[in-house]
């Protein structure tokens, strides 16, 4: 199915990019960092366990075993530092 | 809604405001919104923050505020409703600024209008202690040694966990 993952503030630095729509075959939130971590170099050391960061989709932040719809808007970001 | 449109003793919950800006507030103006057409409203708490010149013992000369469009006025808007349903509450505004500011600018607003001061009071703070965790900001700060993204801190979660559920 079709995603779009955006990236916002240290991860969207070190990521390179703000935004991309990619095709994910697996279920939960975990699968798709597992994807992402796949990507290896900057990826899989931001997303590495027990590095602190932050998912939601289609705008509400979820725990990593919940599941993704087709078509959802998923973002990645750090903890947030707002206030 | 012209003044004197409701009725003394009314209880009508007011616009509940939130909003995301670039622009600085005016504290007196939005608490005048809450209050001026109406008379049923015995207390509003208010709290706003601040950008430090300093933090994590560095020098602060300016910071940039990045949110998620779109969710993060989501997420300001399910943090007002818990305390609506937790609390009796008149009205409740938020503003949270994005973009650069410096020292001394305003960064975020709470307000809260009650009865009485004591649900004012616990909303007001409540709302900061969720924002501070579940909105969706990060702050970017200039020091003499170059950017930082700031990190979040421990005691911010500690201060949000304080108003779950025991």
């Amino acid at each position: 199915m079709s995603l779009r993952v955006l990236y916002f503030a240290r991860l969207r630095e070190r990521f390179g990019i703000a935004d991309e729509t990619l095709d994910f075959n697996g279920v939960t939130a975990a699968d798709l960092i597992a994807q992402l971590q796949a990507r290896d170099g900057v990826w899989a050391e931001e997303l590495a366990a027990g590095r602190a960061f932050r998912v939601a989709v289609n705008q509400d932040i979820v725990a990593l075993d919940a599941a993704i719809p087709d078509q959802a808007e998923v973002a990645i970001f750090p903890p947030v530092t707002g206030g | 809604m012209n003044a004197g449109s409701i009725k003394p003793g009314s209880t009508k919950p007011g616009a509940m405001k939130v909003v995301v800006q670039s622009e600085a507030f005016d504290l007196g103006a939005e608490v005048a919104a809450i209050s001026h057409t109406r008379t049923d409203i015995g207390a509003i708490a208010s709290f706003v923050g601040l950008a430090r010149d300093h933090n994590d013992g560095s020098g602060v000369q300016a910071m940039t505020l990045e949110h998620y469009p779109g969710m993060t006025e989501k997420a300001l808007a399910a943090l007002v409703d818990e305390a609506c349903a937790r609390w009796t509450l008149l009205d409740v505004t938020v503003i949270h600024r994005v973009g650069r500011l410096l020292p001394g600018d305003p960064i975020v607003l709470v307000a809260v209008a009650s009865s009485h001061r004591g649900e004012a009071f616990a909303a007001c703070e409540f709302i900061m202690d969720a924002l501070k965790t579940r909105a969706p900001f990060w702050k970017k700060e200039e020091t003499p040694a170059g950017e930082r993204w700031v990190d979040a801190r421990a005691s911010d979660n500690t201060a949000a966990a304080r108003w779950d559920a025991p």
